[in-house]
């Protein structure tokens, strides 16, 4: 009894304080930690209990010394076998209908709701009237807008992802950037696509993740709550460079967002910041060169130097 | 053997025996006999895990700092590519195999495999299987990933591609021979005195694990034959240029790679449930709940694939029904783990180096089980899919559970399989490195998944570099821990203790045989005296009985 309530105590504890997760910069973030809490509980004390019994099995059951013996016949105990089926299962099913909640909330759900821009449906030749409607199951991918904004209207931007880098169009202002400005406080939805393989779109301070699909729009709407500057992370390889296929997400404050909105367009050289990002016509020490900044990678200029004068590898023909 | 010498009874057994003795070559033939092909998978599988291990070194020495130092990021990404496809095809699923094929005969009372030449095609296929993905390193690697999603897949390279789909291909189609010639022997070839309800818990598993493969490696080879058409010939099955969808290719692929995750840990599911009553000399807790659990864990195996695809382009209802499934499945899990934790309780554990890893094999693989459900949690899944969080579970549940296994395995049927008893000094060497490495490598793993860092990258965040560098000394400590097993193995097989035909005093069939097994693997075929864990009831089986070698002359004859 005493065991019991010192391991919920521990779990409890450990649940709120683990310390494991950056910081929660999103809307989605906090219900997502919520739930991760919830389960960090659930298994800390799941933990403690097993491996407390297989370790007291281990000292109190041990084999002693000269004792050939067997041990009890004991071929099972249904009642027991029926409460440790049923609390798992009880826990499982309160997980379940928790993430449910969750996902909803985020806004998961909203896609079913075919409300958003409809996409052209293609013309199959044997049943050239058939329309979307009449498959339910079809839906957009990724995150819709949480059910709670009700009709606020959103950012929009346009990210397309490439090996190995990240464009933002932003469509309302024209603008082109190789990171990602948003203002906290307004819902921005992201429009995903990828132009060669399969990308993700991953921000771990706001928890949330959408693969980019070639051939197929994804989208992500997100709330940031908090200003500052957090990595953007591709979070599917997408060849060698896949771990410096990096960029950052600027989150301003609403005022600071329309300042740098206009020092944008007032500069309006969109031209020479997409030449700035890495295409597909570079060599190996070119890629590496973009990385070595933002990551603060330990590479010196010989190494560089060294790689420059290596022929190309086979990614660089084949891309 | 003359004419003159032919009795009326005896003689026929005898020269059975003196016709057919077994020779070290035949271990490099055709051989059709199941212990053979059993031995030469582990020992393939073995090889193959000496492989791939060496291919994680390589990738820990090169995460051990942020900047891409010791290998290219191109090369980085052919060992992952590798290790990936060599632990899970070549050795995992050989080694499953191996024990199942030496194991399921001879404790079914079978004289051998329903279809034995069969048998032998199917591991003869893995060799090639291996050295042409081996050999791929040196021209071309695939870099795509054991996933090998298009359109990456597609154009990081043909040749290596290629031979990656058709080493697949080759070790797939081994496997579903395997499937089918264990699913056959096990329902049609025990002895009559055996119902299915008194068959050993490692025969159940390898019902519900040969299910599996039959059901889910032919999608697997259909998904790779369109990908190669797209890679060869320029199909667009799979490629979004020509109109084709690369999420068709993810659903066929995890249609068979996660029914795969029980193809490697349920015979290890078996195999432990044999070991811990053997060396906590106690039946096992609840017999019907883990042999059930076994099929229950097969069938919902199969509905649970979209789980690796949460970030993917899956709508919203097809996540939600992924994740109640997977969710599910924690529930038959549990109920073996707490039956082999209530099989321990009360019983008289023997500290030997199968029980340790046995030990390890619980302890480890819990952790595996609840990340597994933590993973299984749609917006948690979001937040951490494609990160270390993910790799880390993986390896709690593959290493934890099946390697853990494997090694339990060998441990326990070692003097069945060679007659020689291992050192067990080394043996629990053997585990504390291996206990203590494992834990090292993959707990950080967590929480550099959490934090941010994404996997299969070759440079990252210097954030992570300290417990990164946790996870190198991890592995090497893991790396030195093969070498007492390596030695322990080969120094037993030649010189070790000569082994009694029941040294742990077991109650299952294969133990009362020889060690090793005659040929023929029993005399007389058994009649059964017992269940398989009737512990406790009064019968303690003898080490040695002498009537084994009354037809075999004397016992130092028998080895």
């Amino acid at each position: 009894m005493l065991l019991g309530i010192v391991v919920t105590l521990i779990s409890l504890w450990y649940g709120q304080n683990h310390g494991l997760l950056p910081v929660a910069a999103s809307a989605e973030a906090i219900l997502v930690d919520g739930l991760f809490n919830v389960m960090m509980t659930i298994s800390c004390g799941l933990f403690l209990l097993v491996e407390g019994a297989l370790i007291f099995s281990i000292i109190r059951f041990r084999r002693r010394e000269g004792d050939d013996e067997d041990g009890v016949h004991l071929e099972g105990n249904i009642p027991l076998e029926i409460v440790w089926t049923a609390i798992p299962a009880v826990i499982v099913f309160g997980i379940s209908i928790y993430s449910f909640d969750i996902y909803s909330e985020m806004g998961g759900l909203d896609l079913m709701n075919h409300n958003s821009t409809p996409t052209e449906a293609v013309k199959i030749a044997y049943a050239p009237d058939l329309e979307n409607g009449d498959m339910p199951l079809l839906s957009d991918v990724g995150l819709g807008e949480p059910p709670s904004s009700a009709g606020q209207p959103a950012l929009e931007v346009n990210v397309s992802g490439l090996q190995y880098a990240f464009i933002f169009t932003y469509p309302d202002s024209g603008i082109v950037d190789g990171e990602l400005h948003i203002p906290s406080g307004q819902l921005v939805r992201l429009n995903l696509q990828a132009q060669d393989v399969l990308h993700a779109f991953w921000l771990p301070e706001f928890r949330v993740k959408q693969d980019m699909i070639p051939g197929q729009e994804t989208r992500l709407v997100l709330e940031a709550t908090r200003e500052g500057t957090y990595p953007v992370v591709c979070a599917e390889l997408c060849g060698p460079y896949h771990g410096g296929m990096r960029t950052q997400l600027i989150v301003h404050s609403p005022e600071e967002y329309d300042d740098w909105v206009q020092s944008k367009v007032a500069q309006g050289n969109t031209a020479e910041t997409l030449a700035n990002l890495p295409g597909s016509d570079r060599t190996d020490a070119q890629y590496l060169a973009n990385f070595v900044e933002p990551l603060d990678l330990d590479i010196d200029a010989d190494a560089l130097a060294q790689l420059q004068a290596m022929p190309h590898a086979h990614m660089a023909s084949h891309s | 053997m003359t004419t003159s010498e032919v009795k009326p009874a005896a003689a026929p057994a005898s020269e059975a025996i003196l016709g057919n003795e077994r020779k070290w070559t035949d271990y490099f033939t055709f051989s059709t006999d199941h212990k053979v092909i059993g031995i030469q998978y582990l020992v393939t599988a073995f090889v193959f895990y000496m492989i791939g291990g060496a291919l994680a070194t390589a990738m820990r020495t090169e995460l051990a700092t942020p900047a891409p130092d010791f290998v290219t990021p191109d090369v980085y990404n052919g060992l992952l590519t590798l290790h990936g496809t060599v632990m899970l095809f070549l050795w995992i699923v050989p080694a499953g195999a191996g024990l199942a094929n030496y194991l399921i005969p001879l404790m079914i009372g079978a004289r051998d495999m329903a279809f034995p030449r069969l048998n032998a095609i199917a591991f003869w296929l893995i060799p090639p299987s291996g050295i042409l993905l081996i050999s791929s390193f040196f021209f071309e690697p695939p870099t795509a990933g054991w996933t090998s999603y298009p359109p990456l897949s597609l154009n990081t390279g043909m040749l290596g591609e290629g031979i990656w789909i058709l080493s697949i291909l080759i070790g797939g189609t081994a496997s579903i021979l395997g499937g089918l010639n264990f699913l056959v022997t096990i329902l049609k070839m025990r002895v009559p005195s055996m119902p299915l309800t008194k068959m050993p818990l490692f025969c159940w598993a390898m019902i519900a694990t040969s299910l599996l493969i039959l059901i889910s490696t032919p999608v697997l080879a259909g998904a790779l034959i369109l990908l190669a058409f797209d890679l060869i010939a320029g199909t667009a099955f799979f490629n979004p240029t020509g109109g084709g969808n690369p999420v068709v290719y993810q659903h066929m692929f995890w249609f068979y790679s996660h029914p795969a995750v029980y193809i490697f840990v349920l015979p290890l599911f078996g195999a432990i449930s044999e070991v811990i009553p053997v060396h906590a000399r106690k039946p096992i807790f609840g017999y019907r709940a883990i042999a059930y659990s076994s099929l229950v864990i097969s069938f919902l195996g199969l509905i649970v694939w979209a789980h690796h695809m949460f970030t993917s382009g899956t709508p919203p209802w097809l996540r939600m029904f992924f994740m109640i499934t997977t969710m599910v499945i924690a529930v038959p899990t549990g109920i073996k783990v707490f039956g082999w934790l209530a099989t321990l309780w009360g019983g008289k554990i023997a500290f030997t180096s199968a029980m340790l890893f046995a030990l390890g094999f619980i302890a480890t693989f819990l952790i595996g089980g609840i990340s597994g459900v933590m993973l299984a949690a749609v917006p948690f899944d979001i937040h951490v899919h494609d990160t270390y969080f993910v790799v880390a579970h993986f390896h709690y549940v593959l290493f934890g559970g099946s390697v853990f296994g494997v090694y339990m395995a060998v441990y326990h049927w070692f003097p069945k399989m060679t007659g020689r008893m291992m050192n067990e000094t080394w043996g629990r060497i053997h585990f504390a490195l291996t206990f203590i490495g494992m834990n090292l490598t993959f707990m950080p793993m967590h929480e550099l998944g959490l934090m941010g860092m994404n996997r299969r990258i070759a440079l990252y965040d210097p954030q992570f570099t300290d417990l990164n560098v946790v996870a190198t000394i991890g592995s090497y400590i893991m790396a030195v821990s093969t070498i007492p097993f390596i030695i322990n193995a080969i120094w037993s097989w030649r010189y070790g203790q000569k082994a009694p035909a029941n040294p742990w005093r077991a109650l299952t069939l294969e133990w009362q045989t020889l060690s090793p097994p005659i040929i023929e693997n029993f005399e007389e075929l058994p009649v059964l005296q017992t269940g398989p864990y009737d512990y406790g009831l009064g019968y303690i089986p003898e080490k040695d009985p002498a009537e084994l070698y009354s037809h075999a002359g004397e016992p130092a004859a028998a080895t």
